[in-house]
């Protein structure tokens, strides 16, 4: 029943929607069907499919990238406890900076091509990574903290042997923020300016009035992101069999 | 098994402050070399922060802590806590050999299987501490506490979350493998100091003071069946009332 709820209630969606859709009488350049959106999905499945492959990639490339500089950050933080109050402050003062606005700025340094969408992805993902694996680290148990030192423990060692993957969960939930945010940092870069990946292919649909397009194009968005999501989520389960239960398997997961 | 630890600590005009307020000040105490002492007392007294204290896990706020052989303690102690602080994604194998993954160094494979043998783990070696039942998690703490090789182990009331008769076996289990070292055992459990303690010293009064050792006849683990222990018992719980009592 609970993997069927889902699908009930999209299938009621749909319905809903084609309902709509004929009862109105809506012209198809402002609201088509699902029927259509559905047509557009098949008949240019090869377009959409290139464009999505440029978009995933802008989408892997910046969570990779924004997973290594904000595990550094966090880690370079944990170890140098004099870096923190300098770090901090930059940390929480980029996060305020509206990504859209940086949008233009990016795209001015580093070109049309892939470049600027990963570091828009980066930039997106770069906080909510950092701070997890951050706050994670920060709350190792003392009690494991006592044994280490009574130990002869190393500095390094109790971070990379100790904090560390008693962070990981901390980092999971960090990490699937991450995946769930670095598509919009993709495609809010293709919208600024570029020539390819699917937020490209939905500004362009859109001026053409080929909304069925459009909505095609999201449609194979939203099922790329929810692929990774669900991916990096069971990922993560399978790396920490210790964490009792990720989201995914929590009695009512959302949609 | 090793032979007896021959140093004693002398803990002398040791102060410590906790949060501002003074948990005790010029506290002499000596841990006979070789010997289980006992320490007990009514709860918050300061038996915890005189033990992190010797471990050199809470800053002194005066006085000294030094070994009768003028070497350093550091290095030569073994700490056991309530909770069994095993780590939760290493399998119990990896567990009891935390102290040489942490120290970088080689770990003894073969001692580390000894040692689980011996406190009855043999089958539970490759699970996850979250798969076994807290007597074993304790059992696992115990082999990794023996594992680090130290003559002084110091213990926080490392079975007071258990059932009265899981306790009387790690009880018996630790006394027959921890014989020979110095062992400071914290713990609220008049009976369990009677069972395990050679010395047995009360925590009490203001200004917090350490009491002269009872001396229990006989080698530890000892036979509950015994009149005069219980007659002990009896004794030390009524002077444990007096001292919470005096506390207020």
């Amino acid at each position: 029943m609970t993997t069927l709820r889902p699908l009930v209630v999209l299938l009621g969606l749909l319905l809903a929607w084609q309902a709509l859709v004929w009862l109105t009488e809506i012209p198809p350049y402002l609201l088509p069907g699902p029927v259509a959106v559905g047509r557009a999905l098949t008949g240019s499945a090869t377009l959409l499919l290139d464009h999505a492959g440029i978009t995933l990639a802008e989408i892997l490339l910046g969570l990779a990238g924004g997973v290594v500089v904000g595990s550094a950050s966090a880690l370079l933080m944990a170890l140098l406890p004099p870096v923190q109050p300098w770090l901090l402050p930059i940390l929480i003062l980029g996060q305020t900076i509206p990504v859209f606005a940086l949008a233009p700025l990016l795209v001015l340094w580093l070109g049309y091509g892939i470049a600027s969408k990963v570091a828009m992805a980066v930039v997106i993902i770069y906080f909510p990574v950092t701070s997890a694996l951050f706050d994670g680290l920060q709350r190792t148990e003392p009690g494991w903290l006592d044994l280490a030192r009574t130990m002869g423990a190393t500095r390094l060692r109790t971070l990379f042997r100790l904090r560390l993957p008693a962070a990981l969960p901390a980092f999971g939930s960090g990490l699937r923020i991450a995946t769930a945010v670095a598509p919009i940092g993709a495609v809010v870069g293709e919208w600024v300016g570029s020539s390819a990946g699917l937020g490209y292919l939905m500004l362009h649909a859109n001026a053409r009035l080929r909304i069925d397009l459009m909505f095609a194009a999201l449609i194979v968005l939203m099922a790329m992101a929810l692929a990774l999501w669900v991916l990096v989520d069971r990922a993560l389960n399978r790396l920490m069999p210790w964490v009792p239960r990720g989201p995914a398997q929590r009695p009512n997961p959302e949609e | 098994m090793t032979s007896p630890t021959r140093f004693d600590i002398e803990v002398t005009g040791a102060s410590l402050r906790y949060g501002g307020a003074l948990l005790f000040h010029d506290l002499d105490f000596v841990l006979s070399g070789g010997a289980w002492t006992c320490l007990l007392g009514p709860s918050g007294v300061g038996k915890s922060s005189l033990l992190r204290l010797i471990a050199g896990l809470a800053p002194i706020g005066g006085g000294t802590v030094a070994c009768s052989d003028g070497r350093p303690l550091a290095g030569r102690l073994a700490w056991m806590s309530q909770q069994d602080s095993l780590l939760p994604w290493l399998p119990v194998q990896d567990n009891v050999t935390l102290g040489a993954r942490l120290r970088g160094e080689p770990a003894d494979r073969e001692q580390a299987r000894q040692l689980i043998a011996r406190t009855g783990l043999t089958r539970q070696t490759s699970q996850l501490p979250a798969t076994l039942s807290g007597g074993q998690r304790q059992r696992a703490a115990l082999a990794r506490t023996l594992m680090e090789d130290r003559p002084v182990v110091l213990m926080d009331e490392p079975f007071s979350a258990l059932d009265a008769i899981t306790r009387a076996r790690l009880q018996t289990l630790a006394a027959t493998l921890l014989a020979g070292r110095t062992v400071l055992l914290v713990t609220h459990d008049p009976l369990e100091a009677l069972r395990l303690g050679h010395r047995i010293h009360v925590m009490a009064g203001q200004p917090v003071r350490i009491e002269p050792a009872i001396e229990p006849q006989g080698q530890p683990p000892r036979d509950l069946h015994d009149g005069a222990l219980l007659a002990l018992q009896g004794d030390l719980l009524a002077r444990l009332a007096d001292a919470q009592d005096a506390a207020g």
